[in-house]
């Protein structure tokens, strides 16, 4: 029984979605969300690893002991952190010394090892790389918005520095949205920030999936009066 | 005959929380009135503005999770909450600054939580310490008390509203100044007479201002000890600590002091910190041993602040931290129940 690459998408997405419902990897997440562009660096480079590690479980699904399994899917996540920690020294390299520790850390986060455990070792390698994808999407959209959100509220402008990732081209990209007599709100860019925003997030998540649901079920016809049973003492009543 | 069918308690009066709440209210009456006197009508605009946005946000946060909100409004507490931050905020301090302060104590710090009776924080305190790292120039601009303003009056109500507003920007520079637990904070050459005579709006303790508003506090704080409205305990605790560390830390009133005991007492939100912040009876500890305990850990972390901290004046700091550690100290002091004995610890022989 696998899942439909419809169902993954979702589950990546919004039903599953490792930000926000299974919370994973909420060190980086919150570390590194204090400016779009850090958390969109971050986003890209957990999304690239996620997708080549779920590939590369489930090449080596078959030949893997369980009782090594672990090792050998942390050695395989270490070994392609360690190939983006590269590439982002040779081309993103003040970003990567923005981002710092996280990027090493990103060999810890837990959707990654959990999607390699949980998806990965059961499936093909198409729908784990798909899978991962969609994992890293969702985490990267958290990621960004929470990253955006932080940004905006704590000095006023979104999408400051955008040319540490895109070059030069992102110079200008730059929106003071909120005008410039705006002081900033210093605390939403301080670590408490982070868990404030992202609190609102979830709560804000979960509204929306209680509407969908009421409204589902006030779509559903009315079921139909259960005839009265005989009372029964012991078990349960069904 | 007919009798009340009722089961005890048979105690009688209206909401006792509101009653409370209005007491501790009436309370900070000397405290408002020498506030208003020194520095011109800025205080009493943000106590205002801020019980207006208090209240509003009660009112918003309970409608949307469907509570009774006239019960709510009624029991005075976020009015309390409003007033006690307000009073703590610097007076003609921008309008959006009581706003975010005022509405951050109450909807992240009370209502988030469950309303009254659920906050593990102090609410006024948590509007503060967000404005204070969040808006540290406006936070840390106190005016001139009043007789050393330079050559510029305590202002009128009209010109104050404008003021916070931020209609005008028409200010003389030497409007703020520094208080004296910043001036001590960022002295580095001068001895303590040398300092106090460069700022004779120091007063003879712990600044002309300051020294006022706290006698006024402590008088409002004995008028409720005296109305038993709560117990000695945690203010004693806080007053006691605080003292017992500077003096203990006391060195002399060189370049390098710490300040005064007595200093320390009369100066900073000492006393409104310590019979109305620590008398707090839902974030703070319950038991009498906890409420001592709680009382001189904020004064001990405020001393600590004061002392080698970032930052001039650390009650509210002292509290939150102390908030954090009110559930531990109860488990800890839990009084015996009467007739129980100690528990036994550690093995015994034989079992």
């Amino acid at each position: 029984m696998s899942q439909s690459y419809r169902e993954i998408a979702i589950n990546g997405l919004w039903k599953n979605n490792p930000g926000l419902v299974q919370l994973l990897g909420l060190c980086p997440l919150l570390g590194t969300s204090n400016s779009t562009v850090n958390a969109l660096g971050l986003a890209l480079a957990t999304m690239l690893v996620l997708v080549c590690s779920n590939a590369a479980v489930s090449l080596i699904r078959g030949v893997t002991q369980t009782a090594v399994r672990l090792p050998a899917f942390v050695m395989i996540i270490a070994a392609l952190t360690t190939c983006i920690e590269l590439l982002m020294q040779a081309f993103t390299y003040e970003l990567y010394q923005i981002l710092g520790i996280f990027i090493p850390l990103i060999t810890t986060n837990c959707v990654i090892l959990g999607r390699a455990d949980g998806f990965a070792a059961k499936n093909g390698i198409a729908r784990s790389a798909f899978d991962g994808l969609m994992m890293g999407i969702g985490f990267g959209l958290v990621l960004v918005v929470l990253g955006a959100a932080r940004e905006l509220l704590g000095t006023g402008v979104l999408f400051a520095n955008m040319q540490l990732l895109f070059g030069p081209l992102a110079e200008n990209w730059q929106l003071s949205l909120l005008g410039s007599d705006y002081k900033g709100f210093l605390l939403a860019i301080l670590p408490p920030g982070a868990f404030l925003v992202l609190g609102l997030m979830i709560a804000g998540k979960n509204i929306v999936d209680q509407r969908a649901e009421a409204r589902a079920k006030a779509r559903q016809p009315a079921p139909e009066p259960v005839p009265s049973r005989r009372v029964r003492v012991t078990g349960v009543v069904e | 005959m007919a009798l009340p069918r009722i089961t005890s308690p048979h105690a009688t009066g209206r909401n006792r929380t509101q009653q409370v709440m209005q007491l501790v209210l009436l309370a900070t009456l000397p405290g408002v009135l020498v506030l208003t006197w020194l520095y011109g009508f800025g205080t009493l605009i943000n106590l205002c503005w801020a019980i207006a946005v208090a209240l509003g946000c009660e009112a918003a946060v309970l409608r949307l999770r469907q509570r009774p909100i006239g019960f709510f409004l009624r029991d005075y507490s976020a009015v309390l909450t409003a007033v006690l931050l307000a009073l703590a905020l610097p007076p003609y301090s921008p309008w959006w600054l009581t706003l975010t302060a005022t509405g951050f104590a109450i909807v992240f710090g009370k209502q988030l939580f469950g309303g009254l009776g659920q906050n593990p924080f102090n609410p006024a305190m948590l509007g503060y310490v967000v404005a204070l790292i969040s808006f540290p120039v406006e936070m840390t601009s106190w005016p001139a008390p009043r007789g050393f303003e330079a050559a510029n009056p305590t202002l009128g109500l009209l010109d104050g509203l404008q003021r916070i507003l931020g209609l005008t920007d028409n200010l003389p520079d030497a409007w703020t100044q520094a208080t004296a637990l910043d001036a001590l904070k960022v002295n580095k050459s001068l001895t303590i007479a040398e300092l106090w005579e460069s700022n004779p709006s120091f007063g003879s303790v712990g600044g002309y201002g300051s020294e006022a508003v706290n006698l006024a506090f402590l008088a409002g704080g004995l008028f409720l000890l005296y109305k038993r409205v709560f117990t000695w305990h945690a203010p004693a605790g806080m007053l006691a600590a605080l003292a017992l560390m500077s003096l203990l830390f006391w060195n002399g009133a060189g370049s390098d002091s710490n300040g005064s005991p007595l200093f320390h007492l009369l100066t900073g939100a000492t006393m409104l910190g310590a019979f109305f912040i620590v008398t707090d009876p839902v974030s703070g500890a319950t038991s009498v041993l906890g409420r001592l305990l709680f009382g001189a850990g904020v004064g001990v972390l405020a001393y600590v602040i004061r002392a080698w901290g970032g930052y001039p004046d650390g009650v509210a700091f002292a509290v939150l931290l102390m908030n954090l550690a009110a559930p531990t100290i109860d488990y800890y002091t839990r009084p015996r129940t009467y007739g129980h004995r100690k528990p036994e610890r550690g093995f015994k022989l034989g079992e």
